[in-house]
C-alpha cells in the first residue's frame, strides 16, 4: 500500500523486537467473536490514475459549464488562484490546532489576521477564529446571547435562511430555549417591525436577523437594535452573503454578528466546508464559543500569539463550556483571510459594487419580461432579489436548462405563500449575456391559444 | 548547553535554521497597493449610494494594501513557522496525525464537484450524490452498522447529532430519559455534547485498568440513563474486552450505548463496532480517513447507527428514488450517450463486488463504477416526519467526503486492514522502547497509542508539558499534554501508520535522550524549547488582558 512507509522485513523486525509472535497476536485483546475475519465489502485497492478517473466521471457526470444565478445561503465568486496556492503549504494543511503555540506561530498569527478583518467588516470589536458555518454559528449566537442576558426566549426573523432556522431549532429543542417566529412585510421583505415589537418581551434574549435577508432585502438595523435594547434583548445579526459588507452598512448595533464566510473565497464545493464565524463587542468576549487566538510575548519579549481565554472551553470546562465545539473550519478561514488580503479596502468594495450592479441590471431585465416582476422593490438589497412570474417555474426552469443555464431557486418550497416566486442571485461572475438570455428565455413563454 | 544561535549543532535530527520575521499584514499596507483586478464591468455601473441610501457604507472596512508578490510571502514566511504532518512525525494522541494523501486535495478541487452549488437540481448533481452514496456504503460497512449521515462537521458536531439521535429515539419510546453516564477518562467534548442536548452528566470512575468498572456501570444505569458516551479503544489506546457485557448492561435498562469513534484508527479492517453492541457512533474523517487538520479543521464528523435509529436521521437523507426509471444504459462500460439532464446514466460500468461466501472478487479488472447497473438517481429525501431536524445548512462538509473516499480507494479492504496493524505495530513498538524509562501506569495492551505517565520524571521537577516542548527541540511535535485525566501527568503518543522505522527510531532516543537531560540538566527541560522563533509565550498575559484583533497606534 502506497501510503505505508514500512518493508515487509521493517515489519517482521518490530514484532521480534516486540516480542509478538505475530501482528494478530497484538489484536488478541479484541475478543474473537468481534474480530473480523473477511475483507472489508469496499472496491478494491485503486491506483491513483483510477481514483482520477473516478472523480472526473463524477465531475462529468454532475454537468459543468452551466452559468448560474442561484445564491441562497452559497455564493460563486471568483477566487485567486493564490488561495490554493497559499493553503496547499503542507505546513498549512498537514498541521493540528496550534495548541503548541512555540512551532505554531504560522497558524495563530494568521487567525489573528482573520479576526481582525472580520471585526474590521463587521464592526464588532472581537471575532472568534470560526465555526463550522453560518447555521451552526446562528444558533451558537442564540445560546451565547442566553449566556449573557440570562433569558431563554429568542424572537428570529421568518426572513433568516430557512435552513439556518431549521439547525436553531434543532440545537434549541433540548435546551429550553422557546423560539418566536416574526413574518415579513409582504410590499418591502423586510421583517415585520410592528410584529417583531409585539413579539420581544422583557423574556426576549435575542432577536436574530439576517442582513441581507434571505430575499436579499437590507432589513433597518438601527430600527431593530432600538427594538431589542428598549427591552434588554440582543441583538444577534446573521450575515450569509459576506461580500455584502463592502458596500453595505455594518451592523454596529448589533450585539452579536454571526457571519457565513463563503463568499470570500471559499469554493461552492456542494455547500461546504464552508466556514462561519462570530463577532461581538468586547464586553461579551468571555461568552463566545470557539477558539479565540491573542497576542502576548515571549520570555525574550517577542510577539507572539496563543489561543487564550480557553476556560470558555470543553477540553477545560467539560459539561460547563460555553459550546462543545472543538475542531472548527481554521484552513478555511485562511482561505477568507487570502482573499481579503488579495481585494484589500479598495477591491471588496470594488467587488461589492460589481455585485450590486450585476444584481441591478439582472432584476432590471428579468422583471422587464412580460409575465415577470420584481417582489419587494421597497428596500434596498444586495446581490439578490425575488422575481415572481405568470408562468410557472419549473416550466422555464427547463428552458433555462436547455440554454445551460440554472435560473433561481423557487421560493414555494420554504414560503408556500410566495407562489410562483424565486430568488435569484447575480454575482461578478455572471456575463451580460448570460443575464440577456435568461431574460430571452423567460420572455419566451409558450403562448396560451 | 542551550543551543547557541551561532552554531550549527545538531539535536537529534534537528539543526538551527533562520526563519524570517514577518509583521502583520496590516502593518505591512500601503495605500494604493492591490492585488487585484476585476474585468471590466459588462453592465452598466449604479450609484452605490443613491442605491443602498442609509444602508451604504460610507466607511470601508481597514483591510490591508498589498501587491500579490507581498500575500504570497507573507503567508509563505508565516507557514515556515508552523511544524506539520509534512516535516515529521505529529505524535498528537486521540489526533490521528496522519499523512494526508495529495491525490484527496487534487480530486476535491476537480471542477464540476468544487463548483457545484447545493441547490442545483438532483438531475446535475448526479456525480456528487454517487460519491455520496458510495462514501456512506464505504463506512456502513467498515462501522458494521445499518445507516448514517454524513452532515455533520466535526467530531463534537457529530457527537451532538449521535446524542440527539438518542433522545429522540428514547422520546418515541415515552420517556427522553435524564442523563448520560460518561467515563472519566472521555474527551471534553463528550459531557460538553451532553450539556448541550440537555442532559445531564453523570461521571462514570475508571477502574484499576483504566477501563470500564462493570459493577459501577451496574449500579449507574437507570431507567433514567439515556445513554453511555464511550470512547473505544479508550483514551489510554485500550480495547474495552467487556463491551458486549456493557452493551448489555445498557440494553437491560433500555439504555444505549454510543461510541465516540475518535480511535477508529485502531479498528478499521479488524473489528467493527456494530458487530460488537454499539448503537450509535461518529467518525472523525479528519482524523480516521485522512482528511487533512488544516491548522484547526474543517473536519467531518459522520454518525453511524443502528436500523433503529434511522427514521430520526437528521433532514435530508439520501435515498434513491424507488420509483423512477432504472438506468438501462448501465449494461456495459462504453460510453452512452445518456443526457445526464434527464437523469440517464453516462459512463456507468460494473462494479467490482467480494463474494463472501466464495471469498473470490470479481469485476477487478474494471475501472470503478459510479454506481451499480440497474440503480434509480439519488435524489435528497426531506420528508422524515421522526427526524431529529437539520444540524447544519446544506449537506455537510462535502469536500472533506470526497478525499475521504478517496482514501478509501487508494487503500481497498487489505490496505486498510494493513494501515490499521501499522498503527498499532507503530503504538506497541513505542511502548516497547521507552516503558523502562517512563512510567506506563496501565500494563494492559496497548492498541493504536500508548499513554504514559511523568511519574518518575516529575520526582525531578520536570512535567509532562516540559517533555514535549523539549521534543520540539529533536524535531518532533509533542504528543498529547496531560489527558487522559485519569493518568496523572499524561504522555499520550499516537504515532499513526504513517511512521517510517527511521522516524519512529528517532522519536524513541529523543524521548530516552530527553529522560536522561531530566536527570542530567532538568533545567533544560524546563525552559524548552529553545530552538524555536518564540520561547515560551506568556498565556496568563494573553487571557487576563486579551489583544484579540490588531488596531493602528495612534499617533
Amino acid at each position: 500500500m502506497r501510503y505505508l512507509p514500512k518493508s515487509p522485513d521493517e515489519r517482521r523486525q518490530m514484532l521480534a523486537d516486540i516480542g509478538a509472535a505475530s501482528i494478530d497476536s497484538l489484536f488478541e485483546v479484541i475478543p474473537v467473536e468481534y474480530r473480523l475475519d473477511r475483507d472489508l465489502d469496499i472496491p478494491r485497492q485503486q491506483a491513483e490514475s483510477e481514483i482520477i478517473d473516478y472523480f472526473r466521471a463524477a465531475a462529468d457526470k454532475n454537468a459543468t459549464g452551466y452559468a448560474s444565478f442561484l445564491g441562497a445561503g452559497a455564493y460563486r465568486h471568483y477566487r485567486p488562484v493564490i488561495i490554493d496556492s497559499l493553503v496547499q503549504r503542507g505546513e498549512f494543511l498537514t498541521s493540528y490546532t496550534p495548541y503548541q503555540a512555540e512551532i505554531t506561530q504560522g497558524t495563530l498569527q494568521a487567525i489573528f489576521e482573520f479576526q481582525t478583518m472580520i471585526a474590521e467588516l463587521t464592526g464588532m470589536d472581537v471575532a472568534n477564529a470560526s465555526m463550522y458555518d453560518g447555521s451552526t454559528g446562528a444558533a451558537e449566537a442564540i445560546m451565547m446571547a442566553t449566556r449573557i442576558t440570562g433569558r431563554h426566549k429568542s424572537v428570529v426573523a421568518a426572513t433568516v435562511h430557512p435552513e439556518y432556522r431549521e439547525v436553531m431549532a434543532t440545537y434549541a429543542k433540548h435546551q429550553g430555549l422557546p423560539s418566536a417566529l416574526v413574518g415579513y412585510n409582504r410590499a418591502t421583505g423586510h421583517i415585520d417591525l410592528a410584529a417583531l415589537e409585539a413579539a420581544v418581551t422583557d423574556e426576549t434574549a435575542a432577536i436574530l436577523v439576517q442582513s441581507p435577508n434571505f430575499f436579499g432585502v437590507i432589513e433597518d438595523i438601527p430600527a431593530i437594535a432600538a427594538i431589542a435594547h428598549a427591552k434588554g434583548a440582543l441583538l444577534i445579526v446573521s450575515i450569509a452573503e459576506a461580500v455584502s459588507l463592502g458596500v453595505v452598512r455594518p451592523p454596529t448595533e448589533a450585539d452579536i454578528v454571526s457571519m457565513e464566510a463563503q463568499s470570500f473565497g471559499v469554493a461552492l464545493s456542494y455547500g461546504g466546508p464552508f466556514c462561519g464565524v462570530i463577532a461581538t463587542k468586547e464586553k461579551y468576549v468571555r461568552q463566545i464559543p470557539g477558539r479565540l487566538v491573542g497576542q502576548t510575548v515571549d520570555g525574550n519579549g517577542n510577539r507572539g500569539f496563543v489561543l487564550t481565554i480557553a476556560t470558555r472551553e470543553q477540553h477545560i470546562r467539560r459539561e460547563k463550556a460555553t459550546s462543545n465545539i472543538c475542531t472548527n473550519q481554521a484552513l478555511v478561514a485562511l482561505m477568507a483571510t487570502i482573499f481579503l488580503s488579495v481585494y484589500g479596502k479598495e477591491g471588496i468594495r470594488e467587488l461589492a459594487e460589481h455585485n450590486l450592479a450585476k444584481a441591478d441590471y439582472t432584476a432590471k431585465t428579468l422583471s422587464a419580461a412580460p409575465g415577470a416582476k420584481r417582489l419587494f422593490t421597497g428596500a434596498p438589497g444586495f446581490n439578490e432579489f425575488v422575481l415572481q412570474t405568470d408562468e410557472a417555474p419549473a416550466a422555464w426552469s427547463k428552458r433555462l436548462l436547455d440554454e445551460k443555464i440554472v435560473g433561481g431557486i423557487e421560493l414555494s418550497r420554504w414560503y408556500p405563500e410566495l407562489k410562483n416566486a424565486t430568488l435569484w442571485c447575480a454575482t461578478e461572475i455572471i456575463t451580460r449575456k448570460q443575464i440577456d438570455t435568461a431574460a430571452k428565455v423567460l420572455a419566451a413563454a409558450p403562448v396560451e391559444t | 548547553m542551550t543551543t547557541d544561535a551561532t552554531t550549527r549543532v545538531t539535536t537529534g535530527k534537528v539543526r538551527p535554521h533562520p526563519t524570517q520575521n514577518e509583521a502583520l499584514l496590516f502593518e505591512k499596507s500601503s495605500p494604493g497597493k492591490c492585488a487585484y483586478k476585476l474585468p471590466p464591468l459588462d453592465v452598466p455601473a449604479v450609484d452605490a449610494k443613491s442605491l443602498l441610501g442609509e444602508a451604504h457604507r460610507a466607511q470601508s472596512a481597514q483591510l490591508p494594501e498589498l501587491s500579490e508578490i507581498e500575500i504570497i510571502r507573507h503567508f509563505t514566511r508565516l507557514s515556515t513557522w508552523n511544524y506539520a504532518i509534512d516535516l515529521g512525525m505529529y505524535p498528537l494522541g486521540s489526533c490521528t496525525m496522519k499523512y494526508n494523501p495529495r491525490v484527496n486535495e487534487f480530486v476535491s478541487r476537480i471542477e464540476g464537484l468544487a463548483e457545484a452549488h447545493p441547490y442545483r437540481p438532483d438531475s446535475l448533481a448526479q456525480g456528487i450524490l454517487e460519491v455520496i452514496d458510495l462514501l456512506q456504503r464505504c463506512l456502513i460497512e467498515i462501522t458494521g452498522m445499518d445507516a448514517i449521515t454524513l452532515q455533520p462537521a466535526a467530531g463534537a458536531h457529530g457527537e451532538f447529532t449521535g446524542i440527539q439521535l438518542v433522545r429522540a429515539w428514547h422520546e418515541s419510546q415515552g420517556n427522553a430519559r435524564k442523563k448520560i453516564l460518561i467515563p472519566d477518562s472521555a474527551h471534553g467534548t463528550n459531557p460538553a455534547t451532553a450539556a448541550v442536548c440537555g442532559y445531564t452528566v453523570e461521571n462514570l470512575k475508571s477502574n484499576a485498568e483504566g477501563g470500564i468498572d462493570l459493577e459501577a456501570l451496574t449500579r449507574q444505569v437507570d431507567e433514567e440513563t439515556a445513554a453511555l458516551m464511550l470512547t473505544n479503544p479508550s483514551t489510554i489506546g485500550v480495547f474495552e474486552s467487556q463491551i458486549a457485557k456493557i452493551a448489555d448492561i445498557l440494553h437491560a435498562k433500555g439504555a444505549l450505548l454510543y461510541m465516540d469513534g475518535a480511535n477508529m484508527n485502531a479498528l478499521v479492517g479488524k473489528a467493527r463496532p456494530g458487530d460488537f453492541g454499539v448503537d450509535v457512533m461518529h467518525l472523525n474523517l479528519h482524523k480516521t480517513f485522512s482528511t487533512p487538520h488544516g491548522g484547526g479543521g474543517p473536519g467531518s464528523g459522520p454518525v453511524a447507527c443502528k436500523a433503529f435509529l434511522e427514521p430520526f436521521l437528521p433532514i435530508p437523507v439520501l435515498v434513491r428514488n424507488a420509483d423512477a426509471p432504472k438506468c438501462a444504459d448501465a449494461q456495459t462500460w462504453e460510453s452512452q450517450d445518456a443526457d445526464a439532464a434527464a437523469g440517464g446514466c453516462p459512463p456507468l460500468f460494473r462494479a467490482p463486488f467480494f463474494d463472501s461466501a466464495t471469498g473470490e472478487r470479481a469485476g477487478d479488472d474494471d475501472p470503478l463504477p459510479l454506481h451499480t447497473p440497474g440503480d434509480a438517481p439519488l435524489h435528497w429525501e426531506y420528508n422524515r416526519p421522526q427526524s431529529i431536524g437539520r444540524v447544519r445548512a446544506f449537506y455537510g462538509n462535502t469536500g472533506m467526503f470526497i478525499r475521504a473516499l478517496a482514501y478509501i480507494l487508494a487503500n481497498g479492504p487489505d490496505g486498510l486492514r494493513q494501515t490499521t496493524e501499522d498503527a498499532v505495530l507503530n503504538a506497541n513498538y513505542i511502548r516497547h522502547k521507552l516503558q523502562d524509562i517512563y512510567e506506563l501506569p496501565y500494563k494492559t495492551g496497548s492498541m493504536h497509542e500508548v499513554v504514559f505517565s511523568d511519574k518518575r520524571q516529575a520526582a525531578l521537577g520536570v512535567k509532562t508539558g516540559d517533555i514535549a516542548k523539549r521534543l520540539i527541540d529533536y524535531g518532533f511535535h509533542p504528543y498529547t499534554v496531560s489527558f487522559p485525566m485519569i493518568v496523572h501527568g499524561a504522555l499520550m503518543i499516537e504515532p499513526t501508520e504513517s511512521e517510517p522505522l527511521e522516524e519512529l527510531d528517532l522519536f524513541i532516543a529523543a524521548m530516552r535522550s530527553i529522560a536522561k537531560e531530566v536527570e542530567e540538566t532538568p533545567e533544560l527541560v524546563r525552559t524548552a524549547p529553545h530552538s524555536t522563533r518564540v520561547s515560551r509565550l506568556d498565556e496568563v498575559q494573553a487571557a487576563r488582558k486579551p489583544i484579540l484583533r490588531w488596531r493602528p497606534t495612534k499617533e
